[in-house]
C-alpha cells in the first residue's frame, strides 16, 4: 500500500498556521478506546495535528482554542470500513457515478483513488454526523475484482486521501458467480487461475499479453495480494462461501483474507476467529434478502464478537456513500441486539483502523494519534445525539453542509425574501 | 362492511353499491364482477369482491399500568394505565380498577404507544427473498395499470411481515411500485400472520390508488422509447387517464341515473381501470402519490383541482420542506423518510429535517419506510426527525412526534376511527417498550393486535415464523 503525506509530512512542508494550531476540548466524557477507558470530565489536547495529551488532570496550554464539550462525549472520529463516498454523487445518473467500470478492459488494476472526489457535496454531510474516516470500495465491473481501494479522510480536502493501494476487492458471492459465469466453481476458479498468473508474473507474461484469467497489467496489480502485502476483501454471505473462503486463504499462504457481507459468518464464527479473518457486516441486516443470507439475524454481530472474531460495522443494508453516517445508529442497533456498547463503537472506529492496518494513527484518542475528534451532545450511538464539532487532523471543521444550507434557505417560509436570494 | 366505509359512502349510495346491498347479486356477468341485470334491476358494481376474512386472535383483559404513554394523537400521560378489554382500548389514565381477571403488566419505567402505521411498505410484494419470482410489484407494462391491486400480489408468507411486527407495526399500507402513472390499488393489512391475503386485510380500509410522479414512470417508459418519457409527458398522461376515468364516470351517472328513473337503459362496458379511477373521483378511493419534488407536487396539485379529486398523501416527498403551505393548503398529507434521499435527482435535495419542518410549518406529515428493514425501526426514525428538527430550532414534544407513526398515517389511510391512538373503542393496538421509544436501545417488549398478544420478545411461542422460515438456516431468529 501506498501512504501518502501524513498529517506530520504535510505539517513539516507547510506549515500552515491552521495547522500549527492547539485545541483543548475540555469538560467531556472521553472514550479513549485504549486502555485509559472512558475519562470523565476528562480534557484532550490536540496540536499541530495530532493528539498531545488526554486526562482529566491535563492542563490546557496557554493560547489554545478552548472548545468546551458541556459534558458531552469526546470520542474519536467514525471510520466507515466500507464506502462509496465520493465516488457517487446521485447513484442512478452514470454521469456522476464513478464506482465501477463495467466496460474497462481492467480489473484488478483499477484505482478507486482515481475516481474519488473529495468535493462531493456526502462529504460533508457525512463529516458533521462524526465520521472523519473511510475505506472506499470499487464496484466490480467484467470480472469479480473490482480493483484497488483506498483510505481517505472526510476533511473534503485535496489531500484527504490519506492512503491508496490498501486491498483489491473482489466478489465471489451469488453475484460473483454470476459475472464469473454462472456458478461458484467458475468463480473460485477463476480466482485460482487469476492468482496463478499473478504468482507466475512475470515470466508467465514475457512472450503474451494474456495469462490464464488476467491480462499483465491486471496481473502485476494482483501481486501484492498473493505476496500477502495487501489484503483481499471478499464479499461473501452464504455460510458454505465463508468457509471455502478460509480454504482458500488456508492454501495461499501468505495471504491476508477480509470477509466482507458475511450474512451467515455467524454460522462460520469459530473458524473465522480461529482463522483471524475479521469481517466487516451490518448488524442490522436480518431478513433473507436472497438464499446465500437466509441465516441473516439481529443476533449475528453479538454471536460474532462473542466468539472473538474481529467485527467491524458497515451501512450495507443502506448504502456506503449517502447513508454511511447512520453507522452509529447501526452500531447502536447492536448494542440493542446484545453487544456490549464498547465492542459495538470499537466496531466504527478502532476495529476498521484495525483491519486496514492504520490503527496507531487512527481510531483511539491516545497521544500521537490524529487529531480527529468529535464532540457530541449526548452518546454517539443514540439516534437523538449529533456532533458538536468535528475535528480532522487537529482541525477543526465546517459544521456546515449543503443539506443545512437548504433547510436554513427554507426555514422561514413567511419570510418576504425570494428563496433564490437567501444564501 | 362497517359503519366506517358506510359513512364515508353517505351520499353515494345510489351511485356504488356495497356486495351486502339489497340490490346486489352474487351472480356476475361476463365482463367479471358487475352484477347482472335481471328483471329490469339496476346493475351496481361489486365493491368489495375480494372481502376480508381477518378474524383478531383470542384475546383477554389486559392491564398494563404505572406507564408512560404517548397517546398517538400528540397526548402524554405519566404513571398511566392502559385497558385493553374485547379487543378495544377500554381506558387510558391514571390508577384505573383492575378488572376481575384482567392480566395485570407492571410497566414502571417502560413506554406505551398505539401500534406502529406504516403508511408505505412494499412487503409481500417485494418480499424475502427478493428472487424472481418475488418481484410482484411492479406491472411495469404500461403507465396506467389502475386495474391492478397489491392484495393480488401480497405473499403472506413473506419473513418481512413478522420483522416489523418486533418493531411494532400493528397496520401497514402495501403499495404497488412507482414504474406507473397510475401504479393499482394499495391495500391497508393487520400485521398478523394468515394462510391468506384475505386474512390479514385490514376490514373496512378504504381502498387506495398509487400514483408515481417524476423520474420512475419517464425512466420505464422512456427507455423503452414510449411514453411517457418525460415529466411533460407523465402530465399528459395523467390528465388523458383522468379524462376517461371522468367519462366514464358520467355514463355510469347518466345509466344509473336513467335506470332508477325505471327507463330503458344498458349499462356501460365495465372497465377495471376506469372502475378504481372513478373511485378517486367519487371520493372511496384514497390517492397515495408518490412525489419527490417541490413543483412537481404543485403541478399534481393543479392536477387534482382540474379533474376535482384529492391528492390524500404524497409519499416520499423529500421537498415538502420548501411547500408546506401549499400542502396545508391543499389538505395533502406528506409521508417522508427521515434522512434518506441522494439516490436520484430528485432525491438530491433531502434534509433530515424536513419531517418536523413540514408539520411545524403546518402540513398534516409522517414518516414512511418504503423499507423491510426501515418498517422495523419507525421509533428510531422518527426520533432523528425529532432530533434534527429540535436542533434546528423547533420545539415539538415526543408526544407530538408519535402522531408521525400513529394518528396522521392512520388518518391518510382513512383508518383513524378504528386504529392510530389510544381512544377508548378503538382497536386494542398497543404495543409496550422497553423504554423510551425514541432511544436506539429500546425495543418492543410486547406486541397486541385487536387485544391479542402478537408478540412478545421473551416467549418464543409468542413470535410468529413464517412457512418460508421453517427448516432454513436463520429458523426463529430476528
Amino acid at each position: 500500500m501506498k501512504r501518502l503525506l501524513s498529517a506530520l509530512a504535510v505539517t513539516a512542508l507547510t506549515a500552515t498556521s491552521a495547522l500549527a494550531q492547539t485545541y483543548a476540548v475540555t469538560n467531556g466524557r472521553v472514550v479513549t478506546n485504549t486502555d485509559a477507558g472512558i475519562i470523565e470530565g476528562g480534557t484532550v489536547v490536540i496540536r499541530d495535528g495530532d493528539i498531545l495529551a488526554i486526562g482529566a488532570n491535563v492542563t490546557v496550554p496557554a493560547g489554545a482554542t478552548v472548545i468546551d464539550a458541556d459534558g458531552g462525549w469526546v470520542t474519536p472520529g467514525i471510520f466507515a470500513p466500507y464506502t462509496q463516498l465520493g465516488l457517487i454523487e446521485v447513484a442512478l445518473e452514470s454521469s456522476t457515478n464513478d464506482a465501477g467500470a463495467g466496460d474497462s478492459e481492467y480489473s484488478v488494476a483499477l484505482d478507486v483513488a482515481d475516481s474519488f472526489n473529495p468535493a462531493g457535496t456526502h462529504i460533508p454531510s457525512t463529516r458533521i454526523e462524526g465520521v472523519t474516516r473511510a475505506a472506499l470500495y470499487p464496484s466490480t465491473g467484467f470480472n469479480l475484482f473490482g480493483g484497488h481501494g483506498a483510505l481517505v479522510s472526510m476533511s473534503g480536502a485535496a489531500d484527504s486521501l490519506f492512503e491508496t493501494g490498501s486491498f483489491v476487492y473482489a466478489d465471489l458471492s451469488q453475484s460473483g458467480a454470476g459475472t464469473a459465469g454462472g456458478s461458484r466453481s467458475a468463480a473460485w476458479t477463476f480466482l485460482e487461475a487469476a492468482f496463478g498468473d499473478a504468482a507466475g508474473f512475470m515470466g508467465r507474461f514475457s512472450a503474451h499479453h494474456h495469462g490464464d484469467a488476467l491480462d499483465r497489467y491486471d496481473a502485476a496489480a494482483l501481486v501484492p495480494v498473493v505476496r500477502g502485502q495487501l489484503p483481499l476483501v471478499i464479499n461473501v454471505d452464504r455460510a458454505a462461501d465463508i468457509r471455502r473462503a478460509i480454504r482458500f486463504r488456508n492454501e495461499h499462504p501468505p495471504v491476508r483474507m477480509i470477509i466482507q457481507g458475511g450474512a451467515e459468518a455467524w454460522m462460520v464464527a469459530d473458524e473465522l476467529a480461529a482463522a483471524g479473518i475479521p469481517v466487516l457486516m451490518d448488524p442490522i441486516r436480518n431478513l433473507p434478502g436472497s438464499f446465500d443470507s437466509l441465516g441473516s439475524t439481529l443476533a449475528a454481530a453479538s454471536r460474532l464478537h462473542d466468539a472473538g472474531v474481529t467485527v467491524a460495522y458497515t451501512t450495507e443494508t443502506a448504502d456506503g456513500y449517502f447513508n454511511a453516517r447512520l453507522l452509529a445508529q447501526h452500531a447502536g442497533n447492536a448494542v440493542a441486539h446484545g453487544v456490549s456498547w464498547d465492542d459495538a463503537f470499537a466496531a466504527i472506529t478502532l476495529v476498521p483502523a484495525q483491519i486496514y492496518g492504520v490503527d496507531t494513527r487512527y481510531g483511539a484518542l491516545a497521544s500521537g494519534y490524529a487529531g480527529d475528534v468529535v464532540v457530541w451532545d449526548g452518546d454517539p450511538l443514540e439516534v437523538m445525539s449529533a456532533p458538536t464539532h468535528v475535528l480532522i487532523d487537529g482541525q477543526e471543521t465546517d459544521m456546515e453542509s449543503r443539506q443545512t444550507m437548504l433547510r436554513d434557505r427554507y426555514m422561514d417560509i413567511t419570510d418576504e425574501t425570494p428563496f433564490a436570494y437567501r444564501r | 362492511m362497517t359503519s366506517n366505509f358506510l359513512k364515508a359512502s353517505v351520499g353515494l349510495a345510489a351511485v356504488f353499491c356495497l356486495a351486502a346491498c339489497s340490490d346486489g347479486g352474487s351472480a356476475s356477468s361476463g365482463s367479471g364482477g358487475t352484477d347482472t341485470a335481471d328483471d329490469g334491476e339496476v346493475v351496481r358494481i361489486n365493491l368489495d369482491p375480494y372481502p376480508s376474512t381477518y378474524q383478531p386472535m383470542s384475546s383477554g383483559t389486559t392491564l398494563i399500568q404505572n406507564a408512560t404513554i404517548f397517546d398517538g394523537l400528540g397526548g402524554q400521560v405519566d404513571d398511566g394505565d392502559v385497558l385493553i378489554e374485547d379487543g378495544l382500548i377500554a381506558a387510558v389514565g391514571q390508577d384505573l380498577d383492575v378488572p376481575d381477571g384482567a392480566t395485570v403488566i407492571d410497566a414502571a419505567g417502560r413506554y406505551v404507544t398505539p401500534g406502529v402505521i406504516d403508511i408505505h411498505s412494499h412487503l409481500g410484494v417485494y418480499p424475502s427473498p427478493g428472487v424472481g419470482a418475488h418481484s410482484d410489484g411492479n406491472e411495469a407494462t404500461q403507465p396506467v395499470t389502475a386495474e391492478v391491486w397489491a392484495e393480488h400480489s401480497v405473499w403472506p408468507q413473506d419473513p418481512g411481515f413478522e420483522a416489523a411486527l418486533a418493531g411494532g407495526v400493528t397496520t401497514l399500507h402495501v403499495l404497488p411500485g412507482s414504474a406507473n402513472l397510475f401504479g393499482g390499488r394499495g391495500v391497508t393489512l393487520r400485521n398478523v400472520s394468515g394462510r391468506t391475503v384475505q386474512e390479514m386485510k385490514f376490514p373496512d380500509a378504504p381502498y387506495t390508488l398509487k400514483m408515481a410522479c417524476g423520474e420512475n414512470p419517464s425512466r420505464v417508459y422512456g427507455n423503452r422509447g414510449s411514453s411517457p418519457a418525460t415529466d411533460m409527458g407523465n402530465m399528459a398522461g395523467y390528465r388523458a387517464a383522468w379524462q376517461r376515468a371522468s367519462d366514464y364516470r358520467d355514463d355510469w351517472q347518466e345509466y344509473w341515473d336513467a335506470a332508477e328513473a325505471g327507463e330503458d337503459a344498458s349499462p356501460p362496458r365495465r372497465d377495471l381501470e376506469l372502475d378504481t379511477m372513478m373511485g378517486v373521483l367519487e371520493g372511496e378511493v384514497l390517492v397515495q402519490m408518490h412525489c419527490y419534488r417541490a413543483d412537481q407536487m404543485a403541478q399534481i396539485m393543479d392536477l387534482a383541482r382540474e379533474f376535482d379529486y384529492q391528492v390524500t398523501t404524497f409519499h416520499h416527498a423529500v421537498e415538502a420542506y420548501k411547500i408546506p403551505d401549499l400542502l396545508a393548503e391543499n389538505g395533502a398529507c406528506v409521508a417522508v423518510w427521515a434522512d434518506w434521499g441522494g439516490f436520484k435527482m430528485e432525491a438530491y435535495d433531502s434534509i433530515r429535517e424536513n419531517l418536523a419542518l413540514s408539520h411545524a410549518n403546518g402540513a398534516c406529515a409522517m414518516i414512511h419506510s418504503d423499507s423491510s428493514g426501515g418498517i422495523q425501526r419507525l421509533n428510531q426514525e422518527i426520533a432523528k426527525a425529532l432530533a434534527d428538527g429540535r436542533r434546528a430550532g423547533i420545539e415539538i414534544s415526543e408526544a407530538e412526534a408519535w402522531t408521525w407513526v400513529a394518528n396522521n398515517p392512520a388518518t391518510a389511510l382513512g383508518i383513524a376511527d378504528q386504529t392510530g391512538s389510544l381512544q377508548p373503542g378503538l382497536r386494542g393496538d398497543v404495543v409496550l417498550w422497553s423504554g423510551n421509544p425514541f432511544s436506539v436501545y429500546t425495543r418492543a417488549d410486547q406486541v397486541w393486535i385487536d387485544g391479542a398478544m402478537a408478540y412478545n420478545r421473551s416467549e418464543e411461542n409468542t413470535q410468529p415464523v413464517r412457512d418460508f422460515m421453517l427448516g432454513q438456516p436463520g429458523e426463529g431468529d430476528q
